[in-house]
């Protein structure tokens, strides 16, 4: 088994996939001969020839509306946008015709293909390379938006984006592209979109967390219940949208409190859809307000202030212990 | 070649039948059978038909907004009757006449402007995208298609509409450079018909032309009349040749007027004056072609009104039968075709409005 960071695990499941499905073209800016600003693609042009690996003018509007058309004739288009601040031009299309040409018509068309794109803070970038905005894909029917957290469900989830008959989101949270690794399996598996993970059981809170957060998050839980006598359920949420109720509801009907962890701005965030499913599915279960620990509702600060920002791992201790002791 | 020779940049505009239906350019006038001569007129006759009494039936309230075509046949059904069957026909919302040349059916057109999208469950051999309302984003389609001909190493070709007001976005811009840069065979055509709702073609660009900007981008433009079925036909014929042999994409700029309202919630009286709408009709594209046949001899006067009543007939009863039928919808329609397979959410929620809807639900 290859030991692999995320951006080797994606590396890897790309280059399985295309190997499995030659429908399957990669394209974006610097996808093709540099292989990515991440390395995201690297050596997938030298092996599959520049028909199925390239780069494209510097137009994201262009990439992700030509790759409706890709898709609309027979292949399987996966773009990259560069950094998901850069996203916003090709937002149009996204919106306007990515999540609608099934519905429109009545699935003569369907777009199967995969947006992929690198997302969050923590990286000393400049302006427009921090977000994440998983909320503006989320509350867009006729998406999927899937977030990894680890090498092995970055390969596994991408198989099944790829795979897939619908478009999906495919956010990177690039803090932890090369943070650690991780036994990658060879073989062909994939990770069901939709589906949570309960990655810890515990009996005292359930914690959400996603993308580059859930390992903050278990350092946070792994420092409390060493020190105190509090056991933490922690789920990845794995998917954004549709976002697997039944998990969530289950665990805090056991724990009775609540903890939604990510780095989007608070307000209107995901964190509050999982507050009403909290209150919707568990509400007479509850020992203690469903809370959410988040990013600012602010513009994400230049890197000299970006630490203000950043959900660390002391704000989530913090919370998860006020909420036990409530 | 056509298209070389006529220079956007100079303001050259390819015209071969003027505008009393005589042939000016003998030289570049097209070979086309006369069978496909009167296919084409026909469906350029049943296409003002169709928009003549859609217009009635919204004026009566029993339809929805309808955008009408009048004035801009020729464009369409010229441009149209240049590709074959399995090309590709992408369209932006006012290309009537070259859906119904494509093979869609009128019933289908109905049903989608009856507010129905079961209007756009097109069978996969049309090749015709859905109608697309955001400005000039379907051209980025027609590219993403035509890279995919070429990457799959097929012969197809792609033929985009977009109308002048479009030209001013940025997807217009991103598509035609992403067409050059990959050679696509693509052949987009600008329907300038002078206004986008009450912005004149002045306001949309200070170039000359339309057609100049293929230009910038590397590939062919040119200016056609577009009130000129025959120099359409011509022009879009040899740019779907040259994309089917591998030389790119082309602009064509369809120089035609909007006699009508940009839809039915459009007064065309506050911005445009009388005169201008009254000289545009004196260009119009259906008489002009019709004189062309009949002097031919491959039309004659009775067949032409016959023609007229046998569409206008055909006209009433699709639409009656799409009033009857037209609104027969079902909550599970709303629900199932977001996604290949219906979420979690989506069961949820059409579960709870079933119950609300209880024996409404047909």
């Amino acid at each position: 088994m290859p030991l692999l960071n995320n951006i080797g695990a994606l590396t890897y499941a790309l280059d399985q996939e295309m190997e499995r499905d030659n429908t399957i073209v990669v394209y974006g800016e610097d996808v093709g001969y540099e292989g990515g600003v991440f390395r995201a693609t690297q050596g997938l042009q030298k092996k599959y020839g520049v028909d199925r690996c390239f780069d494209t003018p510097l137009a994201e509007a262009g990439i992700v509306g030509s790759a409706v058309g890709m898709a609309i004739n027979g292949l399987k288009p996966v773009v990259e946008m560069q950094f998901s601040g850069f996203m916003l031009p090709a937002y149009n299309q996204i919106v306007g015709h990515v999540a609608r040409m099934r519905n429109r018509s009545r699935g003569s068309y369907n777009l199967p293909m995969v947006i992929r794109m690198p997302y969050g803070g923590g990286v000393r970038a400049l302006e427009h390379h921090s977000e994440s905005l998983e909320t503006l894909f989320a509350h867009i029917p006729g998406l999927k938006v899937v977030i990894p957290s680890t090498p092995y469900d970055t390969k596994g989830l991408m198989i099944s984006a790829l795979r897939d008959p619908d478009p999906v989101i495919f956010m990177e949270p690039k803090r932890i592209y090369r943070a650690f690794k991780q036994e990658v399996p060879e073989e062909d598996y994939s990770i069901p979109i939709g589906k949570a993970k309960v990655v810890k059981e515990g009996e005292d809170i359930t914690v959400v967390a996603w993308g580059a957060l859930v390992r903050e998050t278990q350092k946070a839980i792994k420092e409390i219940e060493e020190k105190e006598d509090i056991s933490v359920e922690l789920i990845d949420l794995r998917t954004i949208s549709p976002i697997d109720k039944e998990t969530i509801i289950k665990s805090v009907q056991k724990t009775g409190r609540f903890l939604v962890v990510h780095e989007a701005i608070k307000s209107f965030g995901p964190g509050a859809e999982l507050m009403s499913i909290v209150n919707e599915g568990a509400f007479l279960y509850l020992e203690a307000p469903p809370t959410r620990v988040t990013g600012l509702d602010v513009t994400v600060p230049l890197p000299k202030s970006e630490h203000y920002f950043m959900v660390d791992t002391r704000k989530i201790a913090d919370k998860i212990k006020e909420l036990v002791e409530y | 070649m056509i298209i070389q020779n006529f220079n956007p940049l100079e303001d050259e505009m390819v015209t071969i039948l003027d505008k009393e239906g005589e042939v000016v350019r003998e030289d570049i006038l097209p070979d086309i059978e006369d069978d496909k001569l009167k296919h084409m007129y026909k469906t350029m006759l049943f296409t003002r038909i169709i928009d003549t009494k859609t217009l009635q039936y919204q004026r009566q309230g029993r339809m929805l907004t309808y955008a009408p075509n009048k004035g801009q046949e020729a464009a369409q059904i010229g441009s149209v009757a240049a590709i074959e069957k399995e090309d590709w026909l992408v369209p932006a919302f006012r290309e009537l006449g070259a859906w119904l040349y494509k093979g869609v059916s009128l019933d289908q057109i109905y049903l989608y402007w009856y507010g129905n999208e079961e209007g756009s469950r097109f069978e996969k051999d049309v090749k015709v995208l859905p109608i697309s309302v955001p400005i000039a984003s379907q051209l980025n389609h027609a590219v993403g298609i035509a890279m995919a001909t070429n990457i799959k190493k097929e012969n197809d070709v792609t033929l985009a509409y977009v109308g002048d007001g479009g030209t001013s976005e940025g997807e217009f811009h991103e598509a035609l450079n992403f067409a050059g840069v990959f050679n696509t065979p693509n052949v987009f055509i600008i329907q300038n018909n002078q206004w986008a709702i009450s912005v004149s073609r002045n306001i949309q660009t200070k170039s000359e032309t339309l057609a100049q900007k293929a230009i910038a981008y590397g590939i062919p433009g040119v200016q056609v009349d577009g009130n000129d079925v025959l120099a359409m036909y011509a022009v879009t014929k040899e740019a779907v040749e040259r994309a089917r042999r591998g030389e790119g994409p082309t602009l064509i700029e369809a120089v035609t007027y909007r006699l009508g309202p940009h839809t039915t919630s459009d007064d065309p009286t506050i911005y445009r004056t009388n005169e201008e709408v009254e000289e545009w009709a004196l260009k119009d594209p259906l008489t002009r072609f019709q004189k062309y046949l009949l002097d031919k001899g491959i039309l004659t006067q009775e067949e032409d009104e016959k023609l007229r009543d046998e569409y206008a007939d055909q006209v009433t009863q699709t639409f009656k039968k799409i009033e009857k039928t037209g609104a027969d919808t079902k909550l599970i329609d709303v629900f199932k075709y977001n996604y290949a397979e219906m979420p979690p959410n989506l069961k949820e929620q059409y579960e709870e409005q079933k119950r609300y809807y209880e024996g409404g639900e047909k």
